[in-house]
């Protein structure tokens, strides 16, 4: 990955609605340049989508409930936690699977419209999984930061609008 | 002003073209500016962390006049590593209240009155009122763009008079951007060598210099001796509010600034002074990270300027662009009120640093994206709409006054 391709990751990244020419100045390399390195980004699946990070406790009719599974599995041979996780993740309740270390093994995001939804889909889907030890279940209450975005704090400027 | 009580010092001050500016942008709603002359970031959590837990462990008191010994011995070690210049924490290094009073200490410990200091211009609004403050007499040496803005020796060798004292400069600067090379410094140095001149050297944009390693004047060989280093956080650090800055030089020199100091001051801030140790020991990720973002944004607005039919010359550092506006055919007053009148976009008209700023406007990229976007777009504009107008009509303005 050469200099330029990290300097349009780290961009888009940060504002993924940002257009070609604006990214090419702030690079300072030619449109058709940028735009090639763009989408050879994409085709190489390192960019993988372009995503908007969205406060959805602001949006009134929003009444999905989120929780965080801390999940113990017993490992298989050869394909080690890789075959259970793909069992976890093909689920649409589930948003995102890590494998962590420390005292569990995976650490799965899951969505659904009620509480009873995601007790559901633990007690009903995850933790009948063979390979399944435990699960618990922590549900989020607010969130604060998510992906390195404030969520809480006020973002005017402060700044006087004119000084030496 | 017909005050009787007022001295003729302070009748005779003119206050500073930015201050018209920001009360003519102050009051008005949806303003996008770009007039500020300091960082968009807050400054780091580490060091406002740093500072509230020294308020919790009760530093609530004085220090020591030229600050606390950890955060000289931080900031002659800074100086040690980046310029390899050895200034001795005990004697050398003056913790100061921004770099602003730093300068202020730097000339009246220097300057008699009646005596010359050469000043490149455009230059910030600051350096000419305090030489006079301080009795001296500004010599200003205007540069162009053509040069980049650099001062040539042979200016400043004309410029020299029997009373000449010390010759000031800024390099990033304010306003221009203009980052003065080893080359450019070894030709002022070779002048104040030649005719034994002090130089006062402002180094506050010296972390926000983009296409090459900043050169400190006094690293020049000879120089050490004859240059007083003023620096400060405000910049690199986002610090502004905090007013810290601080002062390196000779002993003798940094004893007197010391003395002016101590009676006029105490000291700095002892809750800055623990933010800046912090700042010094810990914060030289977060100064990489916001040089990122000012050099993308400002390859963004100088390439948009340039797109636009304003010429630029590319800044190598501060963060700050400045155009010619000349092709418009407005002076950069009226190019000013008219842009913030009819586009809400607020800028720095270039004559408030001097009469070679004339034609140019000061434009800050210490914006967020969206905001500079926006800015391009409302100048674009603008720009369309006055197209017609007669081109250098500024100059030959400017060349009769």
């Amino acid at each position: 990955m050469n200099e330029k391709e990290v300097e349009v990751l780290e961009i888009i990244e940060h504002n993924g609605r940002l257009a070609v020419d604006t990214i090419a100045k702030m690079i300072d390399m030619s449109v058709e340049a940028t735009g090639a390195l763009i989408r050879s980004l994409e085709e190489k699946k390192v960019i993988i989508e372009y995503a908007t990070v969205i406060d959805w406790a602001k949006v009134d009719n929003d009444d999905t409930i989120k929780a965080m599974i801390d999940v113990k599995v017993t490992p298989k041979r050869d394909v080690g936690f890789d075959e259970i996780a793909r069992r976890i993740y093909r689920y649409d309740e589930v948003k995102s699977v890590y494998l962590m270390s420390g005292a569990y093994d995976l650490s799965v995001q899951v969505e659904g419209r009620t509480m009873t939804d995601v007790a559901r889909f633990v007690s009903d889907k995850l933790s009948t999984l063979d390979s399944v030890i435990s699960t618990t279940t922590h549900f989020i209450m607010k969130k604060y930061k998510h992906d390195g975005t404030i969520f809480d704090e006020g973002d005017a400027d402060k700044r006087i609008v004119v000084s030496p | 002003m017909s005050n009787r009580f007022l001295s003729s010092t302070a009748k005779n001050l003119q206050p500073s073209g930015i201050r018209r500016f920001f009360d003519l942008a102050a009051g008005m709603e949806g303003v996008i500016s770009l007039g500020v002359g300091e960082p968009d970031f807050v400054t780091s959590w580490k060091i406002r962390e740093a500072s509230i837990l020294s308020l919790e462990e009760g530093y609530t008191s004085y220090t020591a006049n030229p600050g606390i010994l950890s955060l000289r011995k931080e900031i002659s070690k800074y100086y040690r590593t980046k310029y390899s210049l050895s200034y001795d924490p005990n004697s050398e290094v003056l913790v100061t209240v921004g770099a602003s009073q730093g300068i202020d200490l730097a000339i009246r410990a220097v300057v008699n009155p009646g005596e010359e200091v050469i000043v490149i211009r455009p230059s910030f609004v600051s350096y000419l009122p305090t030489i006079e403050l301080a009795g001296g007499i500004p010599v200003p040496i205007e540069t162009t763009a053509e040069t980049d803005f650099r001062p040539t020796a042979d200016a400043i060798r004309h410029a020299v008079t029997d009373r000449t004292k010390a010759v000031m400069i800024c390099s990033p600067s304010n306003p221009t951007g203009t980052v003065l090379n080893q080359s450019s410094l070894q030709e002022i140095a070779d002048v104040c060598i030649e005719k034994d001149l002090l130089v006062i050297t402002d180094e506050i944009y010296a972390e926000l210099s983009y296409d090459e390693a900043h050169v400190s004047i006094a690293s020049l060989s000879k120089m050490r001796e004859r240059t007083i280093v003023i620096n400060g956080f405000s910049k690199g650090f986002a610090m502004t509010g905090w007013r810290l800055g601080f002062a390196l030089g000779p002993d003798d020199i940094l004893q007197a600034m010391l003395k002016i100091h101590q009676y006029t001051t105490m000291c700095a801030s002892t809750t800055a002074q623990h933010g800046a140790l912090e700042a010094l020991r810990n914060g030289w990720e977060d100064v990489a990270h916001m040089r990122k973002h000012y050099q993308r944004r400002r390859n963004y607005i100088v390439r948009s300027f340039q797109e636009m039919g304003l010429s630029c010359h590319m800044p190598g550092g501060a963060f700050y662009a400045f155009p010619s506006i000349k092709s418009t055919g407005f002076s950069s007053e009226e190019f000013a009120e008219k842009l913030l009148h009819e586009e809400k976009v607020a800028v720095v008209p270039g004559n408030v640093f001097g009469p070679s700023g004339e034609g140019h406007i000061r434009c800050s990229y210490a914006s967020s994206m969206e905001q500079l976007q926006e800015a391009v777009r409302r100048m674009e504009q603008f720009i369309a709409r006055h197209s017609t107008q007669e081109p250098f009509l500024v100059d030959q303005k400017t060349m009769q006054t």
